[in-house]
């Protein structure tokens, strides 16, 4: 269980890291991935050690995993529009809505 | 007729608005319709007084409500009795003459028109004084003659004396007029109706208390002394001739200053519940009567002599009135009503007639100084010869109708030997100065030749009343000789007639005396036996004294007028340095004040609201940095967020951690901006 709970939480941990850190808007929606999946890790093995009923973390995953797709999706053509009008997809250079 | 007689004082009513409105500009025209007026009014008078006499005197009461409240009921009423028809008579024919008169002495004046408008006015009020049946409506026509006669005294107003006198007539009156007011509300808060009447009834039946009798007769008789210029309120009737002089024989000799002495008269059932109350009337009589008689010995203008010897007069039937209240209340049988009343009937008639004459005088020789005239009968065998006859006349010569009025007064006076013996005083006095001013004025050698040479009889229009006052000055009196059966004392007469019998003692004494001092002034004054200069270096003091008028308008001046001006000195003074320095001070502060505010306001309130401004504005400059575009950033502060919000739920003190992990965060994200991982961020900043 600890395992599995450290293991999240270092995905999560390398996911954050990589939102914060990442200038290319690709490399972002790749960190979101890492947490995304560090949060199915947590839901799977809570769902296997405290005893839930049936598979709803497992489901709740899967779940997840299609979101995360649509979300994707959304989340590329947002680039693909960044791009095509900035040139580029640096996130350090949408700052447009500064104040 | 007698029902109409209401009508009178309307016809001149009628007059006075005609000509103040219509035809002020028809100068000819406004005499006419102000006479004509006057003459019907003397024609329904007569008719009044006809009826009077066909009826016996019964009187006639007609009254309309005015004013109806619990306590007071107020009527609107006329109360006619012989007394009141014999008073219509001598004001509708004095009035009549003084107009008639007026035509030829007002030629070519700037206010012809409105002249004879005051005239009317004056009638009016005089007629309507004269019919009232309250007191309350006396008190009216009394103020309206107050005013008519202020008008007119003051009609020439370019001369400050006139103006001067006017005003002097109206607040000396009205002072007298305070009192008269008083003694009316006594009586309206006493008796609770002011009808004529109803008040007299209730005196004779007791219900008013003596004490209440004798003050409200003192006050009502205030207003007497006011208007008939008795002492000490004497003082503004030689004044008044600063008027016109046809003014001053209708007013201020046979009219409105016999109000005062009608007034007593009409109220005499008051005055005799209360002997004080008349007693004191007629030592005031007595008083004004001796001393407006010494006075007028020594005077030169002829009309403030004619003024000193109406004064004399007026006090003389006063002191016949009021000894009349003393003696009945007294239970004495006494002549005196009759004596004052008849008195008041005769003076008229003379007295008018002199004034008018000493008008004629002045309108020729055009000055007031007996003292420049001289030898005038030559020239103006009318005036002097009319002259001479109410001289005569007022002197009480057998057989005018002067003689028979103060003969009556005289004999009045049977009982009380102080007054017999002013009374005869007065009379000698009386005969003195009339015949002193008859002798210089109009026999004798011209002192002024000037003058002498310019005087020419007057017109027509003002020898025909002349005329016609000398005949009645004549005749008047005989409807009250003493051995008429049915002559004016049974006419007029006060509760119960008194048949005088005729006293021969009395009339020889009257006559001697009047005798003595026409003859005193004639070998003073015509034959200049003794020299009249003479006579006055010897007895300097009395002469500076009676030629002062015992000093009492200086006395006023003294007393009451300059003490009165200092105190409004003093008061004006007090206004425009304390008062006002108050006012200015409160000013200034108030200024001060807002000056203070004015700071405050700019700099205390406006300061915190634009300090609120700013404040916002820099807070908004400091916390803009906040909104820096960066995703990242956002990204970093929720997560930091969560952060804290987890270590708080697990520690309680999460606010100062958050703060903590947020700040490394940041210092983090600065430390790997900084490491060089980012080269094309300055480049993009480009609204910084």
């Amino acid at each position: 269980m600890l395992q599995y709970l450290a293991l999240a939480a270092i995905l999560f941990a390398i996911g954050i890291f990589g939102v914060l850190t990442r200038r290319n808007a690709v490399g972002i929606l790749m960190s979101l991935e890492l947490m995304f999946n560090a949060a199915n890790i947590n839901l799977v093995a809570f769902n296997k050690y405290i005893g839930a009923a049936g598979l709803t973390g497992q489901i709740f995953a899967i779940f997840v995993v299609v979101i995360a797709a649509a979300e994707a999706v959304v989340g590329l053509a947002i680039v693909l529009l960044l791009y095509r009008n900035w040139q580029g997809i640096d996130v350090d250079q949408m700052n447009i809505m500064k104040w | 007729m007698l029902e109409n007689t209401y009508l009178i004082p309307f016809y001149p009513l009628l007059a006075f608005v005609a000509i103040l409105f219509f035809t002020r500009w028809k100068e000819r025209l406004s005499s006419y319709i102000s006479i004509g007026m006057v003459l019907i009014a003397l024609v329904h008078s007569l008719f009044v007084l006809a009826a009077m006499l066909s009826r016996h005197g019964l009187p006639m009461e007609k009254a309309i409500p005015f004013i109806t409240h619990p306590s007071l009921h107020l009527e609107l009423g006329m109360y006619i009795d012989p007394l009141t028809a014999v008073m219509l008579m001598i004001v509708t024919i004095v009035s009549s003459c003084v107009q008639i008169y007026s035509i030829g002495y007002m030629h070519g004046d700037p206010r012809y028109s409105r002249y004879f408008s005051y005239l009317s006015l004056f009638t009016f009020s005089m007629l309507g004084l004269v019919i009232a049946n309250n007191f309350f409506m006396l008190f009216i026509f009394w103020e309206l003659v107050g005013l008519t006669s202020y008008l007119l005294i003051g009609f020439w107003f370019e001369k400050k004396s006139a103006a001067d006198a006017g005003k002097k007539a109206f607040i000396t009156t009205r002072i007298g007029d305070l009192g008269f007011i008083i003694g009316i509300l006594i009586l309206a808060a006493y008796a609770g109706t002011l009808n004529y009447q109803q008040v007299f009834e209730k005196v004779a039946s007791g219900v008013l208390a003596p004490g209440i009798i004798t003050l409200a007769g003192i006050f009502i008789f205030c207003g007497a002394v006011g208007k008939s210029a008795q002492f000490p309120l004497h003082v503004w009737l030689p004044d008044a001739m600063e008027g016109p002089t046809p003014v001053s024989a209708l007013i201020h000799a046979a009219t409105m200053v016999a109000a005062g002495v009608y007034l007593v008269a009409r109220a005499m059932s008051l005055f005799v519940g209360s002997a004080e109350a008349s007693t004191a009337i007629a030592v005031i009589g007595v008083i004004t009567s001796l001393m407006a008689a010494t006075i007028a010995l020594v005077q030169n203008d002829i009309k403030r002599i004619l003024a000193y010897s109406t004064v004399s007069q007026l006090g003389y039937m006063i002191m016949a009135l009021g000894l009349y209240g003393a003696d009945t209340a007294l239970g004495h049988h006494s002549p005196g009503f009759v004596a004052g009343t008849f008195h008041l009937m005769t003076h008229a008639f003379f007295k008018a007639l002199l004034f008018l004459g000493a008008g004629s005088v002045i309108h020729a020789v055009h000055t007031n100084d007996i003292q420049d005239m001289g030898g005038l009968s030559k020239k103006m065998k009318i005036t002097a010869t009319t002259f001479f006859i109410a001289s005569l006349s007022i002197a009480g010569i057998f057989p005018l109708s002067g003689f028979w009025s103060k003969d009556e007064i005289v004999a009045t006076t049977a009982g009380h030997p102080v007054f017999m013996f002013l009374a005869l005083t007065i009379a000698f006095m009386t005969a003195f100065y009339m015949f002193r001013l008859c002798f210089l004025a109009f026999t004798g050698k011209p002192r002024v030749q000037e003058k002498y040479d310019h005087a020419h009889e007057s017109p027509n229009t003002m020898t025909w009343p002349l005329m016609f006052l000398a005949f009645l000055s004549i005749g008047a009196g005989w409807v009250g000789l003493p051995w008429l059966s049915h002559g004016f004392s049974s006419f007029v007469y006060h509760e119960q007639i008194h048949h005088s019998e005729p006293s021969y003692i009395l009339m020889l004494a009257s006559t001697v005396v009047a005798l003595s001092g026409i003859g005193l002034a004639y070998m003073i004054y015509y034959k200049q036996r003794f020299s009249a200069d003479a006579l006055a270096e010897k007895f300097k003091p009395l002469h500076t004294l009676l030629y002062n008028k015992y000093y009492i308008d200086e006395f006023y001046n003294i007393v009451i007028i300059q003490p009165l001006l200092k105190f409004t000195d003093f008061l004006w003074w007090f206004d425009a340095h304390i008062i006002d320095g108050l006012v200015n001070f409160v000013g200034w502060l108030i200024i001060k004040w807002a000056d203070i505010k004015q700071w405050f306001d700019q700099y205390i309130v406006d300061g915190a609201v634009n300090g609120m401004g700013y404040a916002c504005m820099a807070g908004a400059r400091l916390f803009r940095y906040l909104q820096n575009g960066s995703l990242q950033f956002y990204t970093l502060i929720v997560i930091g967020s969560a952060v804290g919000l987890i270590i708080y739920r697990v520690t309680s003190r999460g606010f100062i951690y958050y703060l903590l992990g947020a700040s490394i965060m940041v210092l983090i994200r600065s430390i790997i901006r900084t490491s060089g991982m980012e080269k094309a961020s300055t480049e993009t900043n480009v609204q910084d």
